[in-house]
């Protein structure tokens, strides 16, 4: 099974009837999909199929020989953010972040098909996707900015890099 | 069969129609893999192990062809491509799901889509059921053609749905319940249209399949008013208690939807 995942050709050896998300996953280690409810309600694990939004959990990979995948992954880097990436960082889009994969996906598909996407179509084309967080208000505002371009060039910090952590065990001589 | 994993899965991928029709036969041990909005959650979650999966995506069972009375739509012309092709057919498949399983989802699996869950499903049927659709479909004793309402009767095991074929209505008209979420299943909806065949109502969500209000349509047909008719439906429908309403609330909403219906089926679109 060959498939295009952000502009890198791979050859997938897990089962035909794997799901997209599965084989992201585990098989590529492409981890910005989410596993939320396996079953196409949440929108955690949406990513283009050929340019297109689709559930990766409902879509096996014997439906995909040949077809190019995009993922956050393959939107932007830290120091160029897609602009749907960079609205969403802009608009504080985010909490706890399970959902955000999904929506940013979704919405950049919305942007592609309908550049001035108004409201009422952002709403319907993001209304399959859940956030726990309830951060809707916030993730509909970066959307609407990222329609209309109002989005501001920025750059995000590339990577945490934690110092050694000083471990502190009760009991023990300091 | 059931297999015990997906290694073990055969999987087949006709090219044409014929192709697709031979590797069915019978439909026994077969899974019939349409758009897979239904299939694969079964599949992840482990209920489902098919020993034989029949792919359609390459069958060439998709798209919408005019033959000058009416439309011929293929199984695999997915929800989206229904949105906007005849109503109430398209109001009916704008209702389904959201943007990106309506995209997947198919026709031919609305057809056959199972209650789940204790919840019904296909949403589509109702509009097919008023628009007085044909199925065509394959398996045991050849190529068949049927009144969708009797497809459903008969149950799809062991048919393989190729195509629907359907008339340009003079009138039509949808009235639903408001979905709570994009993916809460239709609590009700009700499509009404005007064919040769005379004024059809059908109802999604009072029984495991749409059904065909008959009882609606003879007081229609008999000259009773609009509200005089939607109270028939009651006769029709088995209104019961699910997830999303209670038996209760769809005895009470039900002539209220069809009464909506009818309403716009009077005004034509």
């Amino acid at each position: 099974m060959r498939l295009t995942v952000n502009g890198a050709q791979h050859e997938l050896h897990s089962p035909p009837l794997t799901s997209l998300l599965t084989a992201l996953r585990e098989e590529l280690a492409i981890t910005s999909p989410k596993a939320g409810c396996n079953q196409g309600g949440c929108g955690s694990c949406t990513v283009l199929v050929d340019g297109e939004a689709r559930r990766s959990c409902l879509v096996p990979l014997a439906a995909l020989d040949g077809a190019s995948i995009t993922t956050v992954e393959g939107l932007g880097e830290a120091d160029e953010l897609s602009p749907v990436q960079a609205a969403f960082n802009e608009h504080y889009a985010a909490q706890c972040g399970f959902c955000t994969a999904g929506f940013v996906m979704a919405a950049t598909a919305l942007i592609d098909r309908k550049p001035d996407a108004r409201r009422e179509e952002v709403l319907e084309a993001l209304s399959g996707h859940v956030c726990r967080c309830t951060g809707y208000v916030k993730i509909v505002a970066a959307v609407e900015a990222a329609a209309k371009g109002d989005v501001h060039p920025q750059q995000v910090e590339p990577s945490f890099e934690p110092e050694e952590a000083e471990v502190l065990i009760p009991g023990s001589p300091a | 069969m059931a297999s015990t994993s997906l290694e073990a899965a055969e999987l087949v991928v006709p090219a044409s129609r014929d192709e697709a029709v031979k590797a069915f036969g019978d439909g026994s041990g077969v899974t019939v893999f349409g758009g897979g909005t239904i299939l694969m959650a079964e599949i992840n979650y482990g209920r489902l192990r098919p020993a034989r999966v029949l792919m359609l995506r390459d069958a060439g069972l998709s798209g919408i062809g005019s033959n000058g009375s009416g439309l011929t739509i293929g199984a695999m012309t997915t929800v989206t491509e229904l949105e906007d092709a005849v109503e109430p057919l398209g109001s009916a498949a704008r209702n389904v799901a959201d943007h990106e399983i309506r995209a997947q989802a198919t026709l031919g699996g609305n057809l056959c889509a199972r209650s789940g869950g204790g919840t019904p499903r296909g949403d589509l049927q109702a509009a097919l059921i008023a628009l007085a659709a044909t199925v065509k479909s394959a398996g045991n004793g050849g190529e068949r053609a049927e009144p969708v309402e009797d497809f459903l009767a008969a149950g799809a095991d062991g048919r393989l749905v190729l195509e629907v074929e359907l008339q340009e209505p003079k009138r039509s008209g949808y009235a639903a319940a408001r979905r709570p979420h994009a993916h809460a299943y239709t609590i009700l909806a009700v499509c009404a249209a005007e064919t040769s065949a005379g004024v059809r109502v059908g109802i999604s969500g009072a029984g495991a399949n749409a059904l065909r209000a008959r009882h609606v349509e003879d007081a229609l047909a008999g000259g009773a008013s609009i509200e005089d008719a939607a109270q028939k439906a009651l006769d029709d429908g088995q209104p019961h208690d699910d997830a999303l309403a209670s038996a209760w609330y769809r005895e009470r909403l039900l002539p209220v939807l069809v009464r909506r219906a009818l309403d716009d089926l009077g005004g034509g679109r």
